[in-house]
């Protein structure tokens, strides 16, 4: 699905979004009100210049529209890889990017994040993880590595991997896999202005509730030992 | 992986108030685990080890440990990354300084 | 200062636990879930491999110098520091617990190549939370502070919680970056980054790159109570302030400048030289109170 599919889909009543260097900039408008929409498109490979970009539409979005939520359409498949990107601390940047979301959370605007087609590690914990709720399309990706890589890298037989992806969401690429461990809030079977008003609105609940996927994923029974430890470490009695 | 479970007999250890850990899970290495069990003339030990089939050399070292270290009532749980016999009579031996109350 | 050589204590070797111990007051360390009550990954069991009780973290409180404190410490023998569930949930418990306790400081001794691809999934979200967890802790008022000089350094989306930290402490040996070199050579190729040439890794990834950069608070040398007096001295000189609109514009223009100025550069050595250094060549070789005054003489 095209981006411009999708944008028409999302925001039938209208939309001013440019995108330049693989990231998305702009305004649109639901039923209920003007967000700004921002993202990556066509797999970006995130650098200092786009997560930049990013990061500086956040803060104008901050300073002149006080409260507008914010829509992330996240396609990445993961970080540039580069030395001289590298040299500069591509991760402060991208650390930098995730401030400016967080800021944006504090000071009142709600935030969502949908994955049209690829999200991969740290482009996606950049941003598209930061936001208050994180939706995906029913044919996204989403990974930290695919099974051959990770099968080379962990040396664990990929048939092995392969049969144990089957019964446990805990490693295996898939967005379905990520909606029960609870980094996923609910997968879309297409992009549309009704699932985005809903969406607009639990976002704007789930912002100040706080972090609330170890709950989530437990209760969808992907991450069954998370919470409760998390939970322990918060309450356990200093000195016993 | 293997799981390997041992009971030898040992003179009993003093009595120790608190669980003790020693090693690391890490390549050539191993982390020991001591805590209190509930028979004092006999030592329990569990261990998983990413190495497999040498089971025999297992019972060799841990009997001799037992055989000469006082550690009966205790319960020893190890996880194992390759650590040689030399490392694991060592680390053993350190577990048990530190579980009664030894300095590391 | 420097420590004669001889009566160094090394962070690089030392274990998690045996970093915690001197970097804290004697004995005052109280570890939150102990090893004893704990169980290791049933992830990494499920994969047939010895996982470690407790999952390559510790955390607990103690003093540094006598302020109430919180430890996390990542064990980097341990499969990489690698953050899996359990390893994961323990540093977000220990986090939101500061938020309420306020202890003066989180001392986090990040040594972490990112994720456990073996519980990928889990470890990525479980970054995401450690991510949120660190802001929260910092708009609560708590500085949290990441000391880097591990054998595993501070890679992938640990090099980004480091980062999102009130500062850095690390030493000529510590590491900070994104994606690993291996990682880039292998994708991208040799000539892109000579993953084995350590010298070049070091000045692209390494703790006096980073420093002279401004990337990192403080350096250190490679020795226990190094780290210990560098972690007091950030916390003597540090206020943690709310996160604020200005705050991030004025490190946005700052990211921004330093983007337009070096973005063609793949060496250290052609930063440094831009930086004002008179001669790169010998930083590499500077003991860290030379390099330190190396940099207060750079021109701003």
């Amino acid at each position: 699905m095209s981006l411009n599919d999708i944008l028409d889909s999302l925001f039938p009543t209208g939309h001013a979004v440019a995108v330049a260097n693989s990231v998305i900039t702009g305004q649109a408008q639901t039923a209920h009100c003007p967000v700004a929409v921002l993202g990556t498109t066509d797999a970006a490979a995130i650098d200092h210049a786009m997560a930049l970009a990013l990061s500086a539409f956040i803060l104008d979005t901050v300073e002149r529209h006080p409260g507008r939520p914010l829509v992330f359409l996240v396609d990445t498949c993961g970080q540039a890889l580069s030395r001289s990107q590298e040299l500069l601390c591509l991760n402060g940047s991208l650390a930098h990017l995730a401030q400016c979301v967080d800021l944006a959370r504090r000071q009142g605007h709600a935030s969502l994040s949908l994955v049209t087609a690829n999200a991969v590690s740290g482009g996606f914990l950049s941003f598209g993880l930061m936001a208050d709720q994180a939706y995906a399309l029913a044919d996204a990706q989403v990974r930290v590595m695919d099974l051959r890589a990770m099968s080379r890298v962990t040396k664990i037989a990929h048939e092995r991997l392969v049969e144990l992806a089957a019964a446990s969401p805990i490693f295996a690429p898939g967005a379905e896999n990520y909606r029960r461990m609870g980094g996923i809030e609910a997968i879309w079977p297409t992009p549309s202005a009704e699932r985005l008003a809903g969406a607009l609105v639990a976002a704007g609940q789930a912002g100040p509730a706080g972090d609330r996927r170890m709950a989530s994923g437990q209760r969808r029974g992907g991450r069954q030992l998370a919470a409760a430890i998390a939970e322990a470490v918060h309450h356990a009695a200093a000195g016993a | 992986m293997e799981t390997l479970e041992f009971r030898f007999a040992s003179h009993p250890a003093g009595p120790a108030a608190d669980p003790a850990l020693c090693g690391v899970v890490g390549s050539g290495n191993l982390e020991i685990l001591i805590r209190a069990g509930d028979d004092p003339a006999a030592c329990q030990l569990s261990i998983k080890t990413s190495a497999r089939g040498f089971g025999d050399t297992w019972r060799a070292v841990l009997g001799d440990f037992a055989a000469a270290h006082a550690a009966g009532g205790t319960t020893v749980a190890i996880n194992d990354m390759g650590a040689t016999p030399a490392v694991v009579t060592l680390r053993l031996a350190q577990a048990l300084a530190e579980y009664q109350g030894g300095a590391q | 200062m420097n420590a004669p050589l001889a009566n160094r204590k090394s962070w690089f070797e030392a274990t998690a636990r045996a970093r915690i111990g001197g970097l804290l007051d004697a004995g005052s360390f109280v570890e939150f879930l102990q090893p004893a009550a704990s169980q290791p990954s049933p992830h990494l069991a499920q994969l047939d491999l010895p996982g470690a009780f407790d999952d390559g973290v510790v955390v607990g409180c103690g003093r540094l110098e006598k302020m109430p404190i919180f430890v996390i410490a990542q064990e980097g023998q341990f499969i990489g520091g690698s953050v899996g569930e359990i390893h994961g949930a323990k540093i977000v418990g220990t986090l939101r617990r500061a938020v309420e306790e306020k202890p003066a400081a989180v001392l986090f001794l990040i040594d972490s190549g990112g994720v456990r691809l073996h519980e990928a999934n889990a470890g990525l979200i479980a970054i995401s939370e450690i991510m949120r967890a660190v802001l929260d802790a910092r708009a609560a008022g708590v500085p949290v502070v990441a000391l880097v000089g591990g054998s595993c350094g501070a890679f992938g989306g640990m090099g980004i919680v480091a980062k999102l930290c009130s500062g850095i402490v690390i030493s000529e040996e510590g590491r900070l970056a994104l994606s690993g070199p291996e990682v880039i050579e292998t994708v991208m190729g040799v000539e892109e980054f000579d993953a084995k040439d350590r010298a070049l890794v070091w000045r692209v990834t390494g703790g006096k790159h980073r420093y002279l950069m401004g990337d990192c608070a403080l350096l250190v040398d490679d020795d226990l109570a190094a780290f210990r007096s560098g972690a007091a001295e950030f916390l003597t000189g540090w206020r943690e302030a709310g996160p604020s609109l200005a705050a991030l514009r004025s490190s946005q223009q700052a990211l921004e400048n330093r983007l337009a100025a070096y973005a063609t550069y793949r060496d250290g050595l052609d930063v440094w030289a831009a930086l004002g250094v008179a001669q790169p060549d010998s930083v590499p070789l500077l003991d860290s109170d030379r390099l330190v005054a190396l940099k207060k003489g750079l021109p701003t």
